[in-house]
């Protein structure tokens, strides 16, 4: 059994029982998982976590599931040093955790594996959810290993691209003609009509908790302790809370020492609803409409914003806002520098992290970690522009015109 | 009769006007707020709506019309 004892309501404290459920009935606001970490405490230890499998379930007592977990190889990704990129950005200890290496190449293995895994405990035959790539992907290939139905539902302008990567694994896919707004609204609607696992929404407390082995890995591999600063990008909010949450307990639980770490937010600023909170002092995150090629966090109505916004501003952190040129920018220096090809949410990172260096606010010797949540050939067109080959005839002549006599 | 959870934004020029009131009396929805924040210049409601589903549909599409931003509660469903 899992030391999860509750789902426990974020803002009014009410408590429910561990069901496929999202909202408290009495405010609607979002449910939490609580633990037992009493208990969780002396079932753990470094020796322990660092003995077991080198994916994302070596961590299994922190999360919340009783059996045996539906798994396709997710997480322990690389921690790496970014010694050319921190050169470039004048910072001295810059790390890159780079969960583009995940089997459908994004960081949504993680919360989907745990998801899927429920949604088997609680009896579902059928998931679903509703994505522009990189969750469709994720939810079809572990429904996939899991011998599970799934529906997928995608808007209709989702570039070709991204619809082979969710297609291969054979979900049944479901492409809504009209607006990102209809897709919610059609969504909300199947979900109460429907008794399905849908993943984002009744499973959302159980996929929430995955996102927190992203934390938990980089504390172990920088040893067992936290970073100064963490560059992370938002969509719905909720990895960024899931980030500060996993250090919050790793040190709750006595694995890692007191946690000062200053958690920076980053957005498109095309759709930045929470960073603009952030930026005005405001408490709540006002929905915007997205518009931005950073579709894997344009997110107008982040479900979780508010608790990034107070995340953000608890830690002493920070947001910040990059506009499309700046990204695709990010993109070619993480690869330039680093060998890093990372998807359009990666380059908002890296633009936003040189944005925070150059203006102090991340100070040089500050050891930093930007997540680079998603891989770059999911979202080629971006960065299309880099491509111009010198063109040559099948001759060493040829050659040598245009690149000059290189012996 | 179904309920539906919803989340209103209203734009400054409408904070004064009595929208959640008239969707109610207009078209026979019970409204039932549990959540809301209304400032100066912005503000937004968290309710659940009562009723036939098609004045459910109705009330909503009126609530659009004037101009309110109308979301699911549970934020955008559509992810990355
Ligand atoms: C690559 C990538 N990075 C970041 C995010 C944002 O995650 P969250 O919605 O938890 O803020 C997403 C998903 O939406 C994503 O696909
Ligand atoms: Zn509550």
């Amino acid at each position: 059994m899992s030391y999860a004892t509750a789902l426990r309501c974020r803002k009014c404290g009410r408590e429910y029982p561990l069901e496929p459920l999202n909202l408290c009935d009495f405010c609607f606001s979002p449910l939490e998982i609580s633990y037992d970490y009493k208990r969780m405490a002396k079932a753990v230890s470094q020796e322990k976590i660092s003995g077991g499998p080198p994916n994302m379930w070596r961590y299994k007592d922190l999360l919340p599931v009783d059996g045996d977990v539906v798994d396709i190889g997710t997480g322990f990704t690389p921690l790496v040093k970014a010694d050319n990129l921190g050169r470039e950005l004048v910072l001295d200890h810059l790390y890159i955790k780079n969960d583009c290496l995940n089997p459908t190449y994004s960081f949504k293995d993680r919360v989907v594996s745990v998801a899927i895994t429920k949604a088997r405990e609680f009896g579902f035959d059928i998931v679903a959810c509703a994505s522009t790539g990189n969750l469709a992907a994720s939810v079809a290939a572990h429904a996939a290993k899991a011998n599970m139905k799934s529906y997928v539902f995608i808007p209709s302008d989702v570039e070709r691209g991204k619809l082979v990567g969710i297609a291969i694994y054979n979900p049944v896919l479901v492409m809504v003609e009209g607006s990102y707004d209809d897709v919610n609204r059609l969504c909300s609607q199947l979900a109460q009509r429907y008794n399905w696992g849908f993943i984002n929404i009744n499973l959302r407390p159980y996929y929430a908790e995955g996102s927190k082995t992203l934390g938990y890995e980089v504390a172990e591999q920088l040893g067992w302790c936290a970073p100064d600063c963490v560059v992370a990008p938002a969509g719905s909010g909720l990895l960024f809370t899931r980030i500060w949450k996993s250090l919050d307990e790793l040190s709750m639980l006595g694995l890692i020492g007191p946690v000062n770490t200053h958690m920076y937010l980053t957005q498109a600023a095309g759709c930045s609803p929470i960073v603009n909170a952030f930026q005005s002092g405001a408490l709540h995150v006002h929905p915007v409409k997205p518009n931005t090629i950073a579709k894997s966090i344009a997110i107008g109505n982040p479900a979780d914003g508010y608790y990034a916004l107070r995340v953000a501003r608890q830690c002493g952190g920070g947001a910040c806002a990059i506009t499309d040129e700046e990204l695709v920018e990010g993109m070619k220096l993480l690869a330039e520098t680093e060998g890093i090809f990372a998807e359009a949410a990666g380059g908002v990172v890296i633009a936003g992290l040189k944005k925070l260096v150059a203006s102090g606010v991340i100070k040089r010797n500050e050891l930093t970690v930007a997540f680079i949540t998603g891989a770059g050939l999911k979202t080629q067109e971006a960065v299309a522009e880099v491509v111009h080959p010198f063109v040559i005839k099948p001759t060493l002549e040829s050659f040598e015109e245009v690149a000059g006599n290189q012996a | 009769m179904v309920k539906r959870r919803v989340m209103f934004t209203f734009p400054p020029e409408l904070i004064k006007e009595p929208i959640i009131y008239n969707l109610g009396q207009q078209f026979k929805v019970v409204t039932n707020i549990r959540r809301a924040d209304v400032n100066g210049d912005r503000g937004w409601v968290v309710l659940e709506l009562e009723g036939e589903s098609k004045d459910i549909e109705n009330g909503i599409a009126w609530v659009m019309s004037r101009g309110v931003r109308v979301d699911p509660v549970v934020g955008d469903i559509v992810e990355g």
